[in-house]
């Protein structure tokens, strides 16, 4: 079989790499594009700022949601991102190499992998039945912070783990303790890395449905404490294609949602990039 | 012991990382105010003998100490011994250039404020103080808030010399410090190193054996963890005493 040339592989994987690239690009854009398109016509002022009528009517709009949603998402981060970072830090600065931590490291694996319904279950019987919390938005934080932990321990544990050794050497050499170490010195270095898990982990809780259903109900009404259930959009969103023939709605509340998750994507680059400029002096 | 006779002495002092033993009974004493060069082939001990002064070794797991290290008649391996206060007492510069992902002035600022001393002295003077000190300030003193990382790379270990004397040290070990920088940047260092042992015991590893020909005022040479030979540098480069040390010097190993 005859040679071929360099140059012909270069351009055909060349060719091969832009192809994949455009057709992804394609079927996201064609997503988006066909939700807004299609969605934004129902949007007007009356569809943000009142509750949807419940039932299956799929009458009114999504301003409870709305709430419902930022409540929970500000919640579970409240809860998953403390723990998952005390967690990390223990993992990568202070645990030792023995089957304990490897066990521990090995189980975050596992439940990373998990299906988001078993979280369900295991939330439904602890949360909501065992410690009577019900369903509430208190139950659903605790289950999404469940779900989301093994992934946040894990991508910040990396983001430690890159921060150079020199670093750690240096701040000890200077008479830090290894406690203003990770605070002063790793922390902020592994700033990014841990901010792109956060903002993962926002995602993923915004698309979540099923193992809200089994901890937060899914009550229309605006939630006045903790312990009230409610919906979120993405709920919200499979009511309306299941239960409703407002499909114009359901594509409609899809733009909302994809908006909420810009908008605190956004939000949670400004303020770590703002953080990051004055620790770092921007480079 | 005198404080004038030795600031640092190391008493048959042996290192081990977990079975292999990486320094050998170790005899040395470091004069006050003067610079003290280690030599030796890759793997010979000296770092682990700079880093044992100041217990920077103790991070790595398995690693143990025997013997002394009497720094100013105390030995820093003794039951009780604050590293934190050690380590401010003894400062250290590393291989590798290795500022924080900081500003120019965290950098500097960063010893004094996990010592707690924001409160009691102005940062500012500090900073301007170890910059001058580290002949850095001119070059970077209307860029102090720009990040170390933009320096070059000369630069970024004199921010590094600064950011080790802002603790006001005693001792300043020095590991390597011009292996990875430009012939320029190496002989200003070595200038600085000079001046700076006006005021602090200076202890520096190198590779470089005309780099400790030119700036210590004494030198050991290591092989395979025992210290071979010490003595005054112009002796020891002119005429060593032990035929291994001939050998290394004149380049027939090494």
């Amino acid at each position: 079989m005859p040679r071929i040339s360099p140059k012909v592989t270069q351009r055909l994987a060349l060719a091969g790499i832009w192809g994949t690239g455009i057709v992804t690009v394609l079927i996201l854009l064609v997503i988006i594009l066909y939700v807004l398109i299609r969605g934004a016509g129902d949007i007007d002022w009356s569809f943000l700022s009142t509750a949807p009528r419940g039932g299956t009517s799929g009458l009114g709009g999504v301003s409870t949601v709305i709430m419902c949603t930022l409540y929970l998402i500000g919640l579970t981060m409240a809860i998953s991102v403390p723990l998952g970072l005390g967690a990390a830090v223990y993992l990568s600065e202070y645990a030792p190499d023995n089957r304990m931590t490897r066990l521990i490291r090995y189980g975050t694996e596992v439940l990373a992998g998990v299906p988001s319904i078993v979280f369900g279950l295991f939330g439904f019987a602890l949360f909501v039945t065992a410690l009577h919390f019900n369903f509430s938005i208190l139950s659903g934080a605790l289950t999404l912070a469940c779900l989301l932990l093994p992934t946040l321990i894990r991508t910040s544990e990396e983001a430690l783990r890159a921060v150079p050794r020199s670093h750690r050497e240096a701040a000890l050499a200077l008479g830090a303790t290894k406690w203003q170490t990770v605070w002063r010195v790793l922390l902020p270095a592994a700033l990014p890395g841990i901010v792109t898990a956060v903002i993962l982990s926002i995602g993923r809780a915004i698309g979540e449905t099923a193992c809200l259903f089994v901890t937060m109900g899914g009550s229309t009404a605006l939630p006045t404490s903790l312990f009230s259930g409610g919906r979120t959009l993405s709920m919200h969103l499979l009511y309306l294609v299941m239960d409703t023939n407002a499909f114009g709605k359901a594509l409609a509340t899809g733009v909302v949602l994809i908006v909420t998750i810009m908008v605190i994507n956004a939000i949670t680059n400004w303020l770590s990039q703002r953080f990051r400029a004055r620790m770092t002096g921007g480079a | 012991m005198k404080a004038s006779d030795a600031k640092i002495e190391a008493i048959r002092f042996s290192f081990y990382y977990g079975k292999r033993q990486a320094l050998k009974d170790v005899n040395l004493k470091v004069k006050e105010h003067q610079i003290t060069a280690l030599i030796g082939p890759s793997g010979c001990g000296k770092s682990t003998f700079l880093r044992a002064l100041n217990r920077m070794n103790d991070i790595i797991p398995g690693a143990r100490a025997e013997g002394e290290v009497m720094l100013d008649g105390q030995n820093v391996y003794a039951p009780g011994v604050d590293v934190v206060d050690l380590r401010k007492r003894v400062g250290m510069v590393f291989q590798q250039p290795n500022p924080f992902p900081k500003t120019i002035f965290e950098n500097v600022a960063f010893g004094p404020r996990v010592l707690g001393l924001d409160g009691e002295l102005s940062m500012d003077e500090v900073v301007e103080k170890s910059l001058r000190s580290a002949a850095l300030w001119d070059e970077v003193n209307d860029v102090l808030n720009k990040s170390g990382l933009a320096l070059s790379g000369g630069q970024q270990q004199r921010l590094c010399i600064a950011r080790a004397l802002a603790t006001e040290p005693e001792v300043l070990l020095m590991d390597e410090p011009c292996s990875a920088l430009d012939p320029q940047s190496t002989l200003r260092i070595e200038e600085l190193m000079r001046e700076l042992k006006e005021r602090y015991t200076i202890v520096i590893v190198t590779h470089n054996m005309q780099q400790a020909a030119r700036v210590s005022d004494w030198t050991g040479f290591l092989l395979l963890g025992d210290l071979v030979e010490y003595d005054k540098t112009a002796e020891l480069f002119s005429r060593p005493k032990d035929k291994r040390t001939d050998d290394y010097i004149t380049g027939r190993f090494g």
